[in-house]
């Protein structure tokens, strides 16, 4: 649409953005906010937004809690809606509802912090669901692909059980496998280590790292600074429901540039 | 109590209560399947994201839900049937039981309805959201991942609804339904007023032995297709 016009609007944020990781190579904005407002009841969640999130990149946001960061995770694909301002996948702004909208999400993977794996259906068949009903996949074809993708995040031999039998880390991993099922041009993970057992979580994020390596754009709430450090192109530290800080993550881990963010990252690594 | 025995014996020899069972039964599956089907939708638009179907939903559900079934069943007889003029069938006997069942069927339709959106609040809020993200619209959500979940959480509410539904069919008389229990006991008490608490226990006790296999099955059902979480 007249996305065009309103990009050309700020390139100064997009460059300040790209500055300090020139050496890697990214494609074309994939994830595009501008101006986004939101809020709940008097709080002001999401305060003017702008975020490009480029073709291959692996962003990472962090933030106290409260920070809206999830919030601003949710939005990318209007499981909460906002005030105003736009979001644009691919050149595409985020519809309103109906058919279109569904189509959209159909296109952007995301990861929940509570798996929300479907409970009434085998780990297959949460897997082959999208492919066969959005995308009209036959039930041989899309149960072979799911079978490589459960195979890839290392739980093939628990396909055909039931979502309760499962550890955190095998659902969560599950999830990640039902998400690419839909090959998304884009992933969004909201948070989605935070409910597991520390001896899961790194199960979780070698699935990640591989994905990041493999060149998947993805937008990444998280406070697991070593995903960060490993996979990261891009630390964005929000708090109060504003971007404060953007930076490389070695950059950011190391020489924090606003107090929010020494101040957060102080009581994060103190323990 | 020999006498009393030989009291029901007499019952049941001069009587058709078997056969008078078998209508409410029959009465009760029919209103059961239509109620169930009508209850389905109603909870669809109730929770669907269309303000103008969630009003609807709800009108229908406050309407039917708050009027007496005697009343529904009435309007039926007199007003669609009498006034109206309409049939469902040139036989007089077929035409009252089909309109008995419809009159149940709207009014329980209401209770079903809110028997699924119990079900369907039992469904944790991640899983709609899981179903929308994979690119689901709100009726293949509701198809595939909602209602099949929602069912599992309603079966006792609507358990619970079945039986009332079967005790409320014997309103069925108010629809001109001769030949179910009720109005079977009232023929009893006028011809035989001797034998007055032989009548009531018959029809006591038929729709305890009706009921109690319901009340055992949905707990049954609802333990067997709960959803582990």
């Amino acid at each position: 649409m007249d996305q065009s016009t309103s990009t050309t609007g700020q390139p100064a944020a997009d460059d300040t953005a790209d500055a300090p990781t020139s050496d890697r190579v990214l494609g074309a904005p994939l994830v595009e906010l501008e101006h986004v407002n939101k809020h709940f009841g008097a709080l002001h969640v999401l305060q003017d937004i702008d975020l490009t999130v480029r073709k291959g990149e692996v962003l990472v946001v962090i933030g106290p809690s409260g920070s809206g960061k999830s919030t601003l995770c949710r939005a990318i694909n209007r499981l909460e809606t906002i005030d105003d301002g736009s979001i644009a996948i691919d050149g595409q702004t985020l519809p309103e509802e109906g058919k279109a909208l569904a189509q959209l999400r159909a296109e952007v993977g995301m990861v929940f912090q509570s798996f929300n794996l479907f409970a009434h259906k085998t780990v297959i068949d949460n897997v082959t669901l999208g492919p066969r009903k959005v995308r009209g996949l036959s039930k041989k074809a899309a149960e072979a692909e799911a079978m490589t993708l459960l195979e890839r995040v290392g739980v093939g031999n628990q396909a055909r059980k039931m979502p309760a039998q499962l550890s955190g880390g095998q659902q969560q991993r599950v999830a990640i496998a039902r998400a690419l099922a839909m090959h998304p041009k884009v992933m969004l993970f909201d948070e989605p280590t935070s409910a597991l057992d520390p001896e899961m979580i790194n199960e979780v994020l070698d699935v990640m790292v591989a994905l990041a390596e493999e060149g998947m754009t993805m937008i990444v709430v998280t406070h697991e600074m070593g995903f960060a450090r490993k996979a990261a192109h891009r630390v964005v530290f929000m708090a109060d429901g504003q971007i404060v800080e953007e930076a490389p993550p070695e950059e950011f881990f190391t020489a924090p540039k606003s107090d929010r963010a020494r101040d957060f990252l102080s009581k994060i690594l103190t323990h | 109590m020999d006498d009393f025995l030989a009291g029901f014996a007499e019952l049941f020899a001069r009587y058709d209560v078997l056969g008078a069972f078998w209508v409410n039964i029959q009465l009760t599956f029919w209103a059961a399947i239509l109620s169930l089907l009508l209850g389905s939708v109603l909870a669809l638009m109730r929770i669907s994201p269309i303000p103008s179907l969630q009003w609807a939903g709800t009108a229908y559900v406050t309407v039917f839900r708050n009027t007496p079934l005697t009343i529904i069943l009435t309007f039926m007889y007199l007003v669609v049937f009498s006034q109206l003029g309409l049939k469902l069938s040139d036989d007089l006997e077929t035409t009252f039981f089909w309109f008995a069942v419809i009159g149940l069927s709207v009014y329980h339709a209401a209770f079903v309805c809110e028997a699924i959106r119990s079900g369907v609040n039992t469904v944790p809020v991640g899983q709609a959201e899981a179903a929308r993200a994979i690119g689901l619209s709100f009726l293949p959500a509701a198809r595939l991942v909602i209602f099949p979940q929602a069912f599992r959480g309603a079966i006792a509410p609507l358990g619970n609804t079945l039986i009332a539904l079967l005790k409320n069919s014997t309103v069925a008389a108010a629809a001109s339904v001769a030949t179910e229990t009720s109005s079977l006991m009232r023929t009893m008490i006028e011809f035989r007023p001797d034998l007055m608490v032989a009548i009531f226990l018959t029809f006591a006790i038929g729709y305890v032995i009706l009921v109690i296999p319901i009340g055992v099955g949905t707990t049954w059902l609802s333990q067997r297709l709960a959803v582990k979480r």
